[in-house]
């Protein structure tokens, strides 16, 4: 398809990539060469990656990506058009059409939604520049609003009201959103330990606390060593699947085929979770210099931290302290005196939940669709670019510090037998003061919540989600359960992402269910026909029920089944638990009408 | 690579190493379902219809992708395969127009007790498809199954494409891309249920990369990728799958010697397909192969047949009439 791209879009691009080689890329060409591939399929493969990042940088700049801005980024990249429109209509957040210079994505998920969220929809909803969103992970501190500013950034405004929007949305700005800690200060705190009480963008107070120690306790250990703590650590993966970390850095660490790379999974957007944006905005060098020891440690020289673009503010915090922690010494070619590099580059999700599957993100990052792959092979093996590759999710990672420190054998006392350390749960909905807790593992959901203030509302428990949307909703009798991998196993329960979301018993659990069933059939990939269309059918039977027709439980478990049983990845493996989950309690029918 | 034995369905089988689940059931002669597998086609394994249970797997894995494994025990008739089978093929006839699939699928379908009806009445036909946006969808009461259906989409006289038909199978994007034609004229765009093959902004092929060579139609397994003539043949309800014949012969426009089979009804040339065996060409031609067939039947004096004057019409319908001369009547 011919359309030249204009001259501020040739700049965005540029920008990026620099501008075009006199060779013959980017030249002004003729509409019947625009498909032909100068400087051959080598080149075209190793630019491909740079994909996601050029629609980011137009749809940044202008607002949207234009035909012949895609042409312009397919010329520079050697991308096929057609691949590249596939890549940019994935995601929710690049816009093929022309819309207003500010756009608001107003959260109407879970938590949100009866906290305001769906109020701001209904009063807005009409405009051309508002949109229904899936959580931002502002849970917190609801209802959250996603602004796109075109030439001016994203930000978020939380406690968001219809006024406030409408304002941002004809030019008024934001404030400063911090995360919400209620225990800052509390010098027990491991993971937390930081946030409120330094400046977030200072090197100076990040050494004063304590920090790049670790990286530097790491640099005389040797890599070995450091995987032996890991290992001994027994710490587990905190971004829902509970992988022990120690066996996947070992894996690579140990593996032939070269290079090696690190991936920090930033992209949390189950909904309900909002602990790894508290991390990246308050105490990002922590973020960064546990990176640099998992590079180090396995041999990469090359980390990636893929982050969602929801998190504009955590996004250039982590940004600062990967310069400041270069101008140091502590990243580039000599980390802290090793003799070893390691760089760190940050990239950008685009609006998809199935991004923070492992492999859809190693995908996204390559500059193709978010699809998952087929495992095995797994990422340790066959990972990003299809080299060896160790994926953390934020939490996971920052733990790393205090295992160097103080010794996995130490760390491993911290918690239960299975779940060893300290771990952070995201308390919001119907609680008094919603906000990031940190504890030792073992301690019970009834205290999690009066650690919150205690149930509001009604001040009766309706049901608790945990785990996020592809968790389980757990009524009273789990108040006692222990907060641990191994029960919540034993239970039938999951941890998942630590999500602790409270719903009190007035609450519409047909619309939060229908909601929920939405949310999976918005970001199911549509690889795989379970997913593709049982996401669809599960929807559609929500939606009779909500209408008046008595729910097809045998149908629904049918549907379920084999999105369980035959789906390529997670998120059509869990797309129905949730939702069974309030059926076996029986919400779905008390609580209609 | 070593040898690898496993037992499938309780029977022990030895292949070489390398080979998959898939490779090992045929070589027992136990048959199973395919939709987007194609020996010519790197696997996708995306329609998970060949699933079976591996003693040892939480979920169930994909038979034409996943290599078979020392020791593995597969079950490709349990309770769950079936049932997963069974959904996966109702999944698609509920959404899907899936009334040109082959015998073999038919067979299967009914094998495993499919009853598409069951999600209720198909919603109406939709004209928005290639504009909805990933993240967003209607919202709608659940009373009708939602559907792919849309306007088919003829844009040029070789071939159509019938997306209503599509099963999102991935091999009309393979066979354009590395698979074969290096092409990249089309691709997956949008996401889940909204996710479709198109061009960018989904422009006509004319105008787009396309380069008419026509191996999508080769590996479409559902008839969303046509022959213009068998389409609008179809249409006129002139389309006569059992009077045809298939005479196989050899492409006479260059030296690489591609087979041809032309599919041949009332003296006249409908389709031309090449055989997926072949190892010229492993099923993919050219456009000159593929459409480059009219000269046989537009020199000379044949008489006028209904079936020039269908597509003769069509071509009309389209642009007005052909610059070239018409063949004599």
């Amino acid at each position: 398809m011919s359309a030249e791209p204009t001259s501020a879009e040739r700049l965005a691009v540029d920008a990026l990539l620099g501008p075009p080689s006199p060779s013959g890329d980017g030249e002004p060409s003729q509409p019947a060469e625009r498909r032909v591939a100068f400087g051959g399929y080598r080149r075209s493969v190793e630019s491909r990656h740079m994909l996601l990042p050029a629609l980011h940088a137009v749809n940044d700049a202008i607002g949207w990506v234009s035909a012949g801005a895609l042409n312009y980024i397919c010329e520079r990249l050697l991308v096929p058009p057609a691949e590249a429109y596939g890549v940019a209509g994935f995601y929710a957040l690049l816009s093929m059409e022309e819309r207003p210079a500010r756009v608001a994505h107003v959260c109407d998920d879970v938590a949100c939604r009866t906290m305001g969220g769906a109020e701001i929809l209904e009063c807005l909803g009409g405009r051309p520049d508002v949109h229904p969103s899936p959580c931002l992970g502002q849970c917190d501190q609801a209802p959250a609003v996603f602004f796109q500013r075109a030439g001016e950034g994203d930000t978020v405004l939380v406690g968001a009201t219809c006024d406030r929007v409408t304002e941002v949305l004809e030019g008024g700005s934001v404030g400063e959103v911090r995360p919400v800690v209620p225990q800052a200060g509390d010098p027990s705190l491991r993971l937390l330990k930081r946030i409120g009480t330094v400046d977030p963008n200072s090197l100076k107070d990040y050494r004063d606390t304590g920090g790049y120690q670790a990286l530097a306790r790491a640099v005389e250990m040797g890599p070995d060593r450091v995987i032996a703590e890991i290992k001994a650590s027994d710490l587990r993966g905190r971004g829902g699947a509970a992988f022990p970390m120690g066996i996947k850095w070992e894996a690579v660490a140990r593996s032939p085929a070269l290079p090696h790379y690190l991936i920090c999974n930033a992209d949390e957007s189950e909904p309900g979770t909002f602990k790894d944006r508290a991390i990246m905005e308050a105490d990002p060098f922590a973020v960064v210099e546990s990176m640099t020891i998992a590079g180090l440690a396995i041999g990469a020289e090359r980390g990636y931290l893929y982050i969602r673009a929801e998190y504009p503010l955590a996004q250039s915090r982590l940004q600062n302290a990967i310069d400041r922690s270069r101008a140091e010494g502590l990243l580039g070619a000599d980390v802290a005196g090793s003799g070893r590099t390691f760089e760190i580059e940050i990239r950008r999700g685009g609006g998809a939940y199935i991004c923070g599957e492992e492999t859809a993100l190693m995908e996204s990052i390559e500059g193709k669709r978010g699809e998952p792959r087929n495992k095995p092979p797994f990422p340790t093996q066959v990972g990003l670019f299809g080299r060896p590759t160790v994926i953390n999710n934020v939490e996971t990672l920052i733990n790393v510090l205090d295992i160097v420190l103080e010794g996995g054998a130490a760390f491993a006392e911290i918690g239960t037998g299975e779940s060893t350390g300290p771990k952070l749960f995201c308390l919001a909905g119907a609680v008094a003061r919603p906000g990031l807790y940190e504890v030792e593992f073992g301690r019970t959901l009834a205290e999690l919540i009066d650690l919150a203030g205690g149930v509001t509302g009604t001040g009766r428990i309706g049901a608790v989600m945990l785990g996020g949307a592809a968790g389980v909703f757990v009524g009273e009798d789990y108040l006692d359960m222990p907060l641990t991998f191994e029960d919540a196993r034993a239970r039938g329960a999951t941890l998942g992402s630590g999500v602790i979301l409270v719903f009190d018993d007035r609450t519409d659990f047909p619309d939060i269910t229908r909601r929920i069933a939405q949310f999976f059939r918005d970001e199911s990939c549509g690889q795989c026909v379970p997913c593709r269309v049982g996401t669809v059918r599960q929807e559609e039977l929500l939606a009779r029920h909500r209408g008046g027709e008595p729910l097809d439980e045998d149908l629904f478990e049918e549907v379920a089944r084999v999105m369980m049983d035959a789906s390529i990845c997670g998120l059509g493996h869990t797309a129905s638990t949730a939702i069974r989950s309030v059926i076996d309690l029986g919400l779905l029918e008390r609580s209609r009408g | 690579m070593a040898e690898v034995t496993l037992a499938v369905d309780g029977t022990t089988v030895t292949v070489p190493g390398g080979s998959t689940i898939l490779d090992a059931c045929r070589a027992l002669d136990n048959d199973q379902p395919t939709l987007c597998y194609l020996d010519n086609l790197t696997p996708v394994n995306v329609c998970r219809v060949c699933v079976v249970e591996v003693e040892g797997n939480r979920t169930l894995v994909p038979s034409c992708s996943r290599p078979a494994e020392e020791g593995m025990e597969v079950a490709t008739d349990s309770d769950r395969v079936r049932h997963s089978r069974k959904m996966v093929y109702e999944f698609l006839a509920s959404s899907v127009e899936l009334d040109l699939v082959d015998e073999e699928t038919v067979a299967w379908m009914d094998r495993y007790g499919c009853d598409p009806d069951r999600y209720g009445p198909p919603a109406d036909p939709s004209g928005d498809r290639d504009q909805r946006k990933a993240g967003h969808h209607r919202i709608g009461p659940g009373t009708a199954a939602e559907t792919v259906h849309q306007p088919v989409k003829v844009d040029n006289e070789l071939y159509v494409r019938d997306y209503s038909r599509c099963i999102l199978c991935y091999k009309c994007v393979e066979a354009c891309g590395e698979d074969a034609q290096n092409t990249f004229a089309i691709a997956v765009a949008g996401r889940g249920f909204d996710a479709r093959i198109s061009t960018e902004f989904d422009t006509g092929l004319t105008d787009s990369a396309c380069v008419f060579c026509g191996n999508c139609i080769g590996v479409c397994p559902t008839g969303a990728l046509m022959f213009r003539s068998e389409y609008e043949l179809r249409q006129a309800g002139m389309w006569e799958e059992e009077g045809q014949t298939v005479t196989r012969t050899i492409c006479s426009y260059c030296g690489v010697g591609c087979n041809l089979d032309l599919h041949v009804q009332d003296n006249r040339i409908v389709k031309v397909t090449s055989p997926m065996d072949h190892s010229v060409t492993s099923g993919h031609l050219c456009i000159k192969g593929r459409f480059g067939y009219e000269y046989v039947q537009e020199v000379g004096d044949l008489a006028v047949t209904p079936i020039d004057e269908i597509l003769r019409r069509a071509r009309i319908d389209d642009r007005g009439p052909r610059r070239h001369p018409e063949p004599r009547a």
